[in-house]
């Protein structure tokens, strides 16, 4: 593959969009499926053979709703704002690896005579593979990812706040300090990954976990805390304190109607694909698939292969973050915050120090796999050392002294 | 700070207030992942349960025999309208929504001791909140609520149900066999027997 080729870009821009909006779709009608399933209903089967045709409904359904615009919110933000929410979120896909990936080569130290050749050989070698990404050889990578992560938040912040609805407001606020808290933990963890491959280029460290194995392994605590994470900035259930319906009508898009909320909900889905495309590559070895993909000589062939081993990666994580929602109660803002604060910026922070030790003493890798039981560990007979009053403060129970007539209060502290 | 008294207005005295401590998480709750683990194998298994899920429009649901649905009239042996029109349904109708004329009984009817009969019987089935009084007031098990549920009608007037509409819902649901009857006293019932000593 030539490195900007505008044709071939535009295809692959077509292919992954059209492609993720498909899964959204898909993941909307599987949210209610697995829902309902797990609550021993049957969920929707009235469109098309067993509700197959559910989310294109659903989706025509947008189009066609009433297009509301309150009177009291502010209209230029109100209508950029889902815009804006949507665009983030997409223009994150750019680095994303969706197939099989070649790193950029290195550059060639000119030792000898025919340093220059073995360059041009290595171009030539680079240019001829197929690269399932928009943007390939990007350097900043992931970090390009994690700041659009952050700009997501402006979206859902400019809804809530345009929207002129104490509701809104409040969903928009608990987002925004959700989000940056949770940013932290986010980065922290893989900042390991990083520094052990030595790159933050997502081709580079696919190839990296092809030689060396899956950081699933090395590193199954960071694996953990960068899933936690990264439900918590997709506002995945456990963590969707803002759009909590029980609390806040809809969050911040309370004031949204027609397609506006439909691009809203849709964020959230691209969010999560995303999502889970990065965990796949930073922790579950991207297209690599226990050398099934090495074995296939065609190489058409093994781009498909490729291409179905990451992409089920991802929709094996999609589902699993359902799984998770429809298994997981919401948790308290209170308690939200002191599990990024307090439980998982101390343990990335100390297994991003293992990493750093480890590497300067040159030490095996095996080793922080068992460093990370040992800090996962650790934390547990920390939290029952403490019983949880560090990470999970409770109120103090005053208890009546004996002997007291009935009717009075026992004011004692 | 000192003690409050409050007296009477204590909803709960607090001597009967029973303080319960939150449990101690031990290691295995602190570690968060294997509850986890326990939440996901309980909600994955339920994913291959039977499912519970009736399909309505083709799937009738099974009624209890006691389901309050639309009002029927009973007719005694001789197919007539049971009812002796003493009016005790209309009383006991927290919703006024049952309307009786009473007329003296036709002279054939009254060999069998029946005094009165209603003339018109009137049930505004949109006023009716389905309680079931009429039913407990009823002395001659005349007035009897079926399981028929899914009662719609194109204007206000159609739900207004008269006594020969009443008469056909006792017709159809005792022939589709869904609701016997089911009326445990005699012909005429407690009320046309002498007072007990």
């Amino acid at each position: 593959m030539p490195l900007f080729d505008p044709y071939t870009t535009a295809i692959l821009i077509v292919a992954v969009i059209a492609g993720v909006m498909g899964v959204c779709a898909y993941l909307t009608l599987g949210e209610r499926k697995i829902s309902a399933w797990m609550q021993d209903r049957i969920g929707p089967n009235r469109v098309g053979p067993g509700g197959l045709l559910q989310p294109i409904v659903d989706g025509g359904k947008f189009f066609l709703k009433e297009e509301v615009i309150p009177d009291h919110v502010d209209k230029v933000f109100y209508v950029i704002a889902p815009a804006v929410a949507l665009s983030t979120a997409l223009l994150a896909l750019a680095v994303v690896p969706v197939g099989a990936t070649t790193p950029v080569p290195d550059p060639v130290a000119v030792t000898s005579p025919g340093a220059v050749d073995t360059f041009y050989q290595h171009q030539a070698d680079y240019q001829s593979q197929l690269n399932f990404i928009i943007a390939p050889g990007l350097d900043i990578g992931i970090l390009y990812i994690f700041a659009l992560g952050s700009l997501a938040v402006y979206g859902v912040i400019l809804a809530g706040w345009s929207a002129n609805n104490k509701y809104s407001l409040l969903g928009a606020l608990r987002s925004s300090a959700q989000i940056v808290s949770y940013e932290i933990p986010l980065g922290l963890s893989v900042l390991g990954v990083f520094l052990i491959v030595g790159s933050l280029n997502p081709e580079k460290i696919i190839a990296w976990q092809t030689a060396n194995g899956w950081f699933i392994v090395f590193m199954p605590l960071g694996f953990l805390l960068f899933l936690t994470s990264s439900y918590a900035e997709c506002s995945r259930l456990p963590f969707d304190l803002p759009e909590a319906e029980q609390e806040l009508v809809g969050g911040y898009h309370t004031e949204y109607s027609s397609l506006k909320l439909g691009l809203m909900l849709l964020t959230e889905y691209v969010h999560l694909v995303t999502a889970s495309f990065i965990i796949s590559v930073l922790f579950l070895g991207g297209w690599s698939f226990f050398g099934l993909e090495a074995m296939i000589e065609n190489p058409v062939a093994a781009a498909v292969v490729k291409l179905l081993v990451l992409c089920g990666k991802m929709l094996s994580l999609c589902i699993f973050a359902q799984f998770i929602r429809w298994t997981i109660p919401r948790f308290r803002f209170d308690q939200l915050m002191n599990l990024a604060w307090k439980v998982m910026i101390p343990l990335t922070l100390l297994n991003f120090l293992a990493v750093m030790v480890l590497l300067q003493f040159q030490m095996p890798l095996f080793i922080l796999t068992f460093i990370n039981i040992v800090l996962f560990l650790g934390a547990g007979l920390f939290g029952v050392w403490f019983r949880g009053s560090m990470s999970n403060p409770k109120r103090r129970v005053v208890k009546l002294p004996p002997g007291l007539p009935p009717g009075v209060t026992f004011a004692g502290r | 700070m000192e003690k409050l008294t409050h007296g009477a207005t204590m909803p709960i005295p607090e001597s009967e207030v029973t303080w319960v401590e939150e449990a101690k998480l031990g290691l295995w709750e602190q570690l968060y992942v294997p509850a986890l683990v326990a939440g996901l194998k309980t909600t994955l298994s339920h994913m291959f349960k039977p499912k519970i899920t009736e399909q309505y429009p083709e799937q009738e649901p099974k009624l209890p025999a006691n389901y309050r649905g639309v009002h029927r009239l009973n007719r005694d042996e001789a197919g007539r309208v049971k009812c002796v029109a003493c009016y005790m349904c209309a009383t006991a109708c927290p919703a006024h929504c049952i309307d009786i004329v009473a007329a003296p009984a036709p002279p054939e009817w009254q060999k069998d001791g029946r005094e009165k009969y209603p003339e018109t019987f009137v049930i505004d089935e949109l006023r009716c909140i389905y309680c079931g009084m009429c039913e407990e007031a009823c002395p001659v098990d005349a007035i009897e609520l079926t399981t028929l549920y899914d009662l719609t009608g194109l204007s206000r007037e159609q739900m207004i149900f008269d006594k020969e509409k009443l008469l056909s819902v006792f017709d159809v649901t005792t022939q589709a066999g869904t609701d016997p009857i089911r009326t445990r006293s005699g012909p005429l019932g407690p009320a046309s027997e002498p007072p007990p000593m």
